[in-house]
């Protein structure tokens, strides 16, 4: 039997537990709002780092970037940007936003924001995406601190004591529900273009890349477009991401929100790599069973949290290298269409694949 | 009229290693050349010059007319002369199917056309030519699970599936079950005169470059030796001396 067959009602089942999730358990949305958004960082580290090969430390940079991007339109719409950050903490000035201002400014914030992590990733994906392997890597790394040092050192954008979204109307009370599904849809939409985009040639050639650049360029692959390209797109998620992150949040640290490479850019990787690098589903499943294992070690384990989710960490790295659904590809290779013989091809080659 | 590929003095060396001096020679539109010499006379080292792998220190190399020493890899694949690898190179992580589809022509298509859904007829082309090099049964299979002379094989048919102009084959027989090489032989011969590949090939197996190749060139210290049909090399005495002095 096909999973194929089963495979609308499933996509459907998953976003309708979506929707309910915030009416049956009240208590745990904004857990479950940033759970959609880990997916969209797990699912959009996967495309570079999981179906390219090139191991991204500095996808926070994009998070970031989308973050400031988003929040500093939403203020700059309407009021001037450094008397709205100088007023923080009891100034004279009350900054207010009526329903029309805070929806504009989140209608044009979040797409500036994701147009500004796309050009990020353009500018320094022309430059470090020429080095390969750990040099990458450690590159990347670099980016991730110096843009976080660059936003704590800028007083336009609050610097150091970070930046507060716009306060919602009072009329309409609490928004949290309105991201909850705001971050909903971010990760279907992410999750359906990324599908979409593995079934393409383009989903070929940057698996092409991650198994032999030198390869895929003999054959007349303009590698370094397509990996930029690649980088852009994960980037133009990321910055949606980040600005509903930062509103979701009501404040923007820039080292602990924005730019949190020891938290979100770790954990980032460690998410795509528990659920399976280089699968659609692995980041999904890494993401959910992530914030599963963080939410119940911070709740159960005070004070030593981060020591068992390190280990936690150490484990998944050494025993289940593969991942949750590497280790179930070695186990059912014929679910991934890996097979001798058998039925016959048409179409695209993946279509009656887990992939 | 002009050779599809000239080659005019070209050198190349690693540092104090004089991999290639002062090189030329011709490959003719439609022909099998081959290119023969012990190892490390540098044979591999000019298929890289040709494909623009690195720099040559002089010389010109000209594809079609067109002076191609200073142009990119990608670039120069494009213009239809693609290179098989000594060290096999193929996508190990993905299907046998997966790496014919990825191999298709690139020439003349930009960024945007790579956003396209598979085609059906690409993926039956693929299929035609997985079962033209005996791999038709495995081709749902991860590539890196198969044999290295099943590698070897997949390597030549994802060249055939990018339709080039000319095929540069490293050692194509090198690890293929010898019991093989007869059907191999036939099928390089097929795809020069049914796919119309213009074909040059090194091959250290004598016998499989004799029965190939219409013109010989062999290499030796770097240099050019000698050229000629494969009786004449055969019978060429300094071929004979560097192949037989060589270690
Ligand atoms: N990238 C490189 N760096 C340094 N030296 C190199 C490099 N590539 C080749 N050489 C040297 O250049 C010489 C020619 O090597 P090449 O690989 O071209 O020989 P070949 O004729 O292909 O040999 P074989 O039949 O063994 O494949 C050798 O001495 C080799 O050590
Ligand atoms: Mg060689």
């Amino acid at each position: 039997m096909s999973v194929a067959a089963y495979r609308p009602a499933g996509y459907l089942a998953i976003v309708a537990i979506g929707i309910v999730a915030p009416f049956l358990f009240p208590a745990y949305q904004s857990q479950m709002a940033e759970l959609w958004l880990f997916i969209v960082f797990a699912l959009t580290w996967d495309l570079v780092g999981g179906q390219m090969g090139y191991n991204s430390f500095g996808n926070v940079v994009f998070l970031g970037v989308g973050m400031y991007a988003c929040v500093v339109a939403q203020v700059g719409l309407f009021y001037p940007v450094s008397a709205y950050n100088a007023a923080r903490g009891g100034g004279a000035t009350v900054f207010t936003f009526d329903m029309t201002q805070y929806l504009e400014g989140l209608a044009i914030g979040l797409p500036v924001g994701a147009l500004l992590a796309t050009l990020t990733a353009l500018a320094l994906g022309s430059i470090v995406l020429g080095m390969r392997g750990h040099y990458f890597a450690i590159c990347t790394l670099g980016l991730g601190i110096a843009a976080g040092e660059i936003a704590n050192g800028w007083e336009w954008i609050g610097a150091g004591s970070g930046m507060v979204p716009p306060n919602a109307p009072d009329a309409v009370g609490d928004l949290s529900r309105f991201y909850y599904y705001f971050a909903l849809a971010l990760a279907v939409v992410t999750f359906l273009v990324l599908r979409w985009l593995y079934m393409t040639r383009f989903g070929l050639a940057i698996n092409a890349i991650r198994d032999n650049e030198d390869k895929a360029e003999a054959m007349g692959l303009k590698t370094t477009q397509i990996k930029v390209t690649a980088w852009m797109i994960s980037a133009f998620f990321l910055g949606i991401a980040g600005g509903l992150l930062g509103n979701l949040k009501r404040f923007i640290d820039p080292i602990d929100t924005a730019f949190a490479g020891p938290t979100y850019g770790v954990w980032m990787v460690l998410m795509a790599i528990l659920g399976g690098k280089g699968t659609l589903w692995g980041p999904v499943i890494g993401a959910v069973v992530f914030q599963v294992l963080k939410e119940a070690s911070w709740t159960y384990l005070l004070g030593w949290q981060r020591v068992v989710l390190g280990l936690v960490i150490v484990v998944i790295v050494v025993f289940f290298p593969q991942g949750i659904m590497g280790f179930v590809r070695e186990r059912f290779p014929d679910w991934f269409g890996h097979r001798v013989e058998g039925g016959t091809i048409a179409g695209p080659a993946r279509k009656e694949t887990l992939r | 009229m002009t050779a599809m590929l000239e080659v005019k003095n070209v050198s190349k060396s690693f540092g104090a290693v004089r991999a290639n001096e002062s090189i030329s020679l011709e490959v003719h539109e439609g022909r099998i050349v081959g290119l023969i010499g012990p190892n490390g006379s540098g044979k591999t080292t000019l298929f890289s010059s040709i494909v623009g792998a690195h720099p040559v220190d002089e010389g010109s190399i000209r594809f079609q007319g067109r002076e191609i020493s200073r142009l990119r890899v990608a670039d120069i694949a494009r213009l239809g002369l693609i290179r098989t690898f000594q060290q096999t190179r193929i996508y190990g992580g993905m299907t046998c199917v997966e790496n014919m589809l990825i191999s298709a022509s690139q020439r003349g298509s930009s960024l945007l056309d790579l956003f396209h859904i598979r085609s059906a007829a690409r993926g039956r082309q693929a299929e035609d030519l997985l079962a033209f090099v005996g791999l038709h049964a495995k081709r749902h299979l991860r590539a890196d699970s198969l044999s290295f002379g099943q590698q070897k094989l997949l390597e030549f048919a994802m060249a055939l599936m990018n339709e080039p102009k000319m095929l540069m084959l490293d050692e194509p027989t090198a690890g293929i079950n010898p019991i093989l090489i007869d059907g191999l032989i036939d099928r390089l011969k097929q795809a020069n005169a049914v796919f119309g590949v213009t074909l040059f090939v090194i091959e250290h197996n004598m016998r499989v470059i004799m029965s190939l190749a219409e013109h010989i060139y062999c290499l030796a210290h770097g240099e050019l030796l000698a050229e000629g049909p494969p009786e004449e090399i055969r019978n060429d005495r300094r071929v004979i001396d560097a192949y037989l002095g060589a270690h």
